[in-house]
């Protein structure tokens, strides 16, 4: 009888409002067989942990081309882990120079997707590492 | 299908017990254990239903494009300035062919954020054809023993016929928009006939007057004081045994907003109360919640039904029969009786 499906919150954090990227990406989810919980622009990291525990969440979504992404993503990601959110995989798409990748690692995002990714390697991505509570 | 299994699963009676006390991941735990209709949900639902009962239910349905979700978060921001609790459900369809969703209600929500005192859950429709999912009665109920004051439900965007929120909302909400159809539609069965309040929302937009027009000339040529009544396992619409008595009925009247500057939202609020205060003094209440505990005691019968009559008939049964058919050896309907008659 039981229906679980994945979901996903799709987000812009920051200010940058370019959020095409973010939707062929929700789209993409969507088309994957995802539950996808789509945002829209300028969320603060409040706003998108706070979605993400109202929906209760499987992967959060951060989309960034703003060059904020080091202040922004392990914030995100601190206030999930603080709420008691500590499985919810964070993952980043967008604009993030090289040598950030790792630091945005170490902060807890467990990976980062940069432009020209095809699509089958995020769903992977997420179908492989979603934590499903037993 | 679940992929790595972690251990940290709250017990029953620790999230029913995080929900009554208002604990939002436990709530937020519970919604989701509740829709994905898990082995522990009915246990679950048990501990929460007796607390269940206070909140008053807003459906809020229409067209898509109509501006309901820009109408339930004006709603509830004017609940909030009331001093009020206020839970959202907001439905948008599941993809038929992938299974997935786009849940983009929250797109509009964005100014309900960092409020204690609102709860925003966007749930996807998952095969339901009626405007609402199979399990959105029971995510109410869970928000309503959380103690939320005022529940509003949007539904998906429907066309003429999912009515469904009726029979789970207390008061329904059916949302139009200028230039949307001729006074031809506004007379068709089916939507607009569940409406305890229309609301002609994007009334600044030409053509509004024309809209609302149409709508108050269905009204005329319906009469007042309507109300529902289950009858044979049918929703039907009838006057209400005290027409005649201009006190004692309910007036459906078209009211107009302009939810995105907030313009008769105020108003809009004050009529829903309007609403309940009848419902109450009417005694129409105690009819509707019949008619709602009625509707879910079916639907979980008849799911269970289906499951205990699918899980006694073999698969490989089915496959061979419906080959039968195929070749005109049978037909469906003999078949069918055939297969119920030796369960």
């Amino acid at each position: 009888m039981s229906e679980r499906k994945i979901r996903v919150l799709v987000a812009k954090p920051g200010l940058d409002g370019h959020d095409r990227g973010a939707k062929v990406v929700a789209r993409m989810l969507r088309d994957a067989g995802f539950e996808v919980i789509y945002t829209g622009i300028r969320q603060t990291p409040q706003m998108i942990a706070e979605a993400a525990l109202q929906e209760d969440v499987d992967v959060v979504g951060l989309s960034i081309l703003s060059g904020a992404h080091m202040t922004l993503c392990p914030k995100v990601v601190e206030l999930l882990r603080a709420q008691g959110q500590d499985n919810v995989l964070v993952i980043v798409g967008g604009i993030i120079p090289e040598e950030d990748v790792e630091k945005l690692k170490a902060a807890g995002v467990a990976a980062v997707f940069g432009p020209g990714t095809p699509s089958q390697e995020y769903v992977n991505f997420i179908r492989n590492n979603v934590k499903v509570p037993a | 299908m679940s992929a790595v299994h972690t251990t940290r699963r709250p017990s029953i009676a620790a999230l029913a017990e995080g929900v009554l006390s208002g604990h939002r991941l436990h709530l937020a735990r519970a919604i989701s254990r509740v829709e994905n209709q898990e082995e522990d949900a009915s246990e679950l639902l048990a501990a929460l239903y007796p607390h269940s009962g206070r909140a008053h239910i807003i459906g809020v349905t229409g067209a898509p494009g109509t501006g309901k979700s820009t109408l339930v978060t004006a709603l509830a921001q004017s609940y909030r300035n009331a001093g009020l609790t206020v839970g959202v459900v907001a439905i948008d369809p599941t993809s038929p062919f992938t299974g997935g969703a786009l849940l983009g209600d929250r797109v509009r929500m964005r100014s309900l954020a960092g409020d204690a005192g609102v709860f925003v859950r966007s749930m996807a429709t998952r095969g339901s054809l009626g405007g609402l999912s199979k399990t959105t009665g029971d995510v109410v109920t869970v928000l309503d023993a959380a103690g939320f004051e005022r529940i509003l439900v949007e539904t998906v965007g429907v066309g003429q016929a999912e009515v469904e929120i009726a029979s789970t909302a207390h008061t329904t909400l059916v949302v139009e928009a200028p230039g949307l159809g001729d006074e031809v539609q506004a007379i068709k069965a089916g939507i607009l006939e569940i409406a305890d309040i229309l609301v002609v929302n994007k009334a600044d937009r030409p053509g509004a007057d024309r809209t609302i027009r149409a709508l108050e000339m269905m009204l005329e040529i319906e009469g007042d004081g309507a109300r529902y009544v289950r009858h044979h396992g049918q929703l039907l619409r009838v006057e209400s045994p005290l027409e005649g008595d201009e006190e004692a009925g309910w007036k459906v009247i078209v009211m107009k907003t302009v939810a995105t500057e907030g313009t008769g939202v105020e108003a809009l609020r004050q009529r829903i109360d309007a609403h309940r205060c009848w419902l109450l003094e009417s005694g129409e209440m105690a009819l509707r919640e019949q008619l709602r505990i009625a509707h879910t005691l079916e639907n979980i019968l008849r799911a269970e039904l289906n499951r205990r009559i699918a899980s006694r008939i073999h698969p490989g049964n089915l496959d061979e029969l419906v080959e039968r058919i195929r070749r005109r050896e049978s037909d469906p309907y003999s078949a069918a009786a055939d297969l119920l008659a030796h369960l």
